[in-house]
């Protein structure tokens, strides 16, 4: 398949399902995103991380990760990330380090790679967002924007 | 069956019950407890697992409209297959057999999710265990070991589940969350760009999918008595099949033969599922247990999915994996027919099919035509049924007059093979269980097993934290002997 050819620089991949309660924390980032009309980022959401997106991954100077965590400390977590092998005996989910894994063995050096896990509470299909997830959007939108403004050649972390 | 099975509506007395801890529903965590019998063999596999039991409350009252979209939102891994289900019995409800082009349309949309989901299974996941054997390093039976030894393999791998992704987008319009297909037919047709899109790299397609049923057939052929024995046993297998008998994906009549190929039922009208499929609940497990009636609770649970597919059709309608469906069937004296791992060369049959009818239908111009959908008199209930990636999957709505959905159930792949995953795993703990010692060896040769069956564990909820296959092993008395957990990393811990 082709890969497109004029590629955001920086690509934003917000994970989740926006039915599952503090699930829906990454995609939910990403339409406040999209209400800036960032010109030099591409917002991309899917409900998991799988091998394929690894092709999303090319041609891009930085990639920023988000997702709902249940291990991250209030109100979120931003980490540089290396590719990392994934030992997982499920197929249906992929972590981003794998992704990345699996972009330098088919590909080589994959872009400067950043998490940003986001304190999730609550998952249950039909909830809405909690509480304590919505504040913890707030204060993560807010370095969303900082880290946006910031998009250079210059890395984040 | 030749053997007891935990199916009985009574578990035996002095088995203890095992209570699921709630953050197995929110992590995708997975656990097997083995139950030992007096003499210390292993007397009982549970594979814990959840189910969709949540989603049947969540739609209670909501217009049978959004369901088709709504049930999307059930799992990240076969949100197509569950548009599809969930549409095919809107199509009841609304009076409305979708025209020669829509079913066209959402064939080919079925198609593409096919084949993504099976090129994930078989060459992110499956084909590491299988090329580098089970007992290779943890770090190496993974797409990355693949990688880094058959680079060619794993690059066709990721590109044949792109191109999978890429007709699903195309014929549903958009990435995730599409809303191309609608009660009564479809919203949009295919465009000559799109078309002439999908049409420029399906040749290839096609030929990756054969070289992947080639590269399982030698991977057999090299330890046939390994590959066909290992966590083997017999069972009924239950499938939908076309009017003529034919391997057909997308619509049908059911049927189910035993474990010595006598047909239990054919050609039913899976409107009429529940006349023939009934569904047990266990106290200690959220995911009920299905039984064709017909057998009794007992003997009656079956396996679903590409093996029970490739057994049960009397013939594929494309040629190439036709020709390999006849490789599969005579191996070995048919004996693969009822192997465990032979669930990965079903599996790549079926890619290769879906490649195959891919490349057909884009050469019908219906995909082009405006024809897309049809309505006509209002039922209060409707059931869709598909074979999913994984296996058969119901949908089941009922509606009121104000056209709110009054009760939904749905019986998914991995609920209908519930009881045959745990007994391969049941099996391989029987031929590999040392002793009463959980080793990494066990655990590695478990989650083997597991894999054979794709098992859909997480219902697409997935928040990063741990992810750990958990194994314990209890003794007759129902006391914990020894516990071996191995997280999402590889470490192993107790």
């Amino acid at each position: 398949m082709d890969v497109n050819s004029a590629r955001a620089p920086l690509l934003i991949f917000g994970y989740g399902n926006p039915s599952r309660g503090d699930d829906a924390l990454g995609p939910l980032l990403l339409g406040r995103l999209e209400a800036l009309n960032l010109s030099h980022v591409e917002l991309l959401t899917d409900f998991q991380l799988q091998v394929e997106h690894a092709l999303d991954l090319q041609d891009r100077h930085k990639v920023l990760f988000i997702d709902a965590s249940v291990s991250c400390t209030a109100p979120y977590a931003f980490s540089r990330l290396q590719p990392k092998k994934d030992a997982s005996y499920s197929s249906h989910i992929m972590s981003p380090v794998a992704v990345l894994h699996a972009y330098q063995d088919m590909y080589g050096t994959p872009p400067s790679a950043y998490l940003l896990e986001v304190r999730g509470e609550r998952f249950e299909l039909g909830e809405p967002l909690s509480l304590e997830a919505s504040r913890n959007s707030d204060a993560a939108f807010s370095l969303l924007k900082e880290l946006c403004a910031r998009s250079g050649l210059r890395e984040w972390a | 069956m030749p053997f007891e099975l935990e199916t009985a509506a009574t578990p035996p007395a002095n088995l203890k019950r095992v209570v699921i801890e709630p953050v197995t529903r929110v992590e995708g965590h997975g656990k097997v407890t083995l139950l030992l019998d007096e003499d210390n063999r292993v007397h009982q596999a549970r594979f814990h697992i959840v189910e969709f039991r949540g989603f049947e409350k969540f739609i209670q009252g909501r217009p049978y409209t959004e369901v088709p979209v709504l049930v999307q939102r059930l799992c990240g891994i076969c949100p197509v297959s569950h548009n599809l289900a969930a549409s095919k019995a809107m199509d009841v409800i609304v009076g409305g057999t979708p025209p020669p082009p829509a079913d066209k349309l959402r064939r080919l949309m079925h198609m593409g999710q096919m084949l993504q989901s099976h090129a994930l299974h078989f060459f992110h996941l499956s084909s590491p265990d299988l090329l580098f054997g089970f007992d290779a390093e943890v770090g190496k039976r993974n797409i990355a070991g693949l990688a880094a030894d058959f680079p060619g393999i794993a690059r066709q791998g990721v590109a044949l589940r792109k191109f999978g992704q890429e007709v699903i987008r195309i014929t549903s319009g958009k990435r995730v969350h599409g809303t191309g297909v609608i009660p009564g037919g479809m919203s949009r047709n295919l465009s000559r760009d799109d078309r002439d899109y999908l049409l420029k790299d399906i040749d290839q397609v096609v030929q990756w999918s054969l070289g992947a049923v080639k590269l399982i057939e030698a991977i057999f052929s090299s330890q046939p008595e390994f590959h066909n024995g290992f966590g083997s046993y017999r069972s009924s297998f239950m499938s939908m099949v076309r009017h003529d008998g034919a391997m057909d994906l997308y619509h049908g009549g059911l049927r189910a033969v035993d474990e010595q190929d006598r047909a239990i039922f054919d050609h039913v009208d899976y409107s009429q599922y529940s006349d023939y499929i009934h569904e047990e609940v266990k106290s200690w497990s959220y995911m009920k247990f299905p039984f064709i009636c017909s057998q009794g609770r007992e003997a009656g649970w079956y396996r679903v999915g590409p093996l029970a597919r490739v057994n049960n059709c009397d013939f594929i309608p494309t040629p190439l994996a036709d020709a390999e469906r006849r490789i599969f069937k005579e191996f070995g004296g048919g004996s693969a027919r009822h192997a465990t791992l032979a669930f990965h060369w079903a599996r790549m049959i079926e890619m290769l099919h879906s490649a195959e009818a891919i490349q057909e239908l884009l050469q019908d111009g219906d995909l082009l035509s405006d024809d897309l959908s049809r309505s006509g008199t209002r039922q209060l209930q409707g059931v869709g049924v598909i074979e999913a990636p994984r296996g058969t999957l119901i949908h089941h709505y009922q509606i009121n007059e104000d056209e709110q959905i009054v009760r939904a159930n749905l019986i998914v792949a991995t609920t209908h093979n519930n009881q045959a995953m745990n007994e391969a795993i049941r099996r391989v703990a029987l031929q590999y269980l040392d002793g009463n010692q959980l080793t990494e060896g066990l655990l590695n040769y478990i989650e083997v097993a597991i894999r054979a069956f794709d098992p859909c564990l997480s219902c697409a909820t997935h928040a990063i934290g741990k992810m750990p296959l958990e194994i314990e092993l209890m003794d007759v008395e129902g006391t914990t002997i020894q516990r071996l957990i191995k997280d999402s990393d590889g470490k192993l811990r107790t």
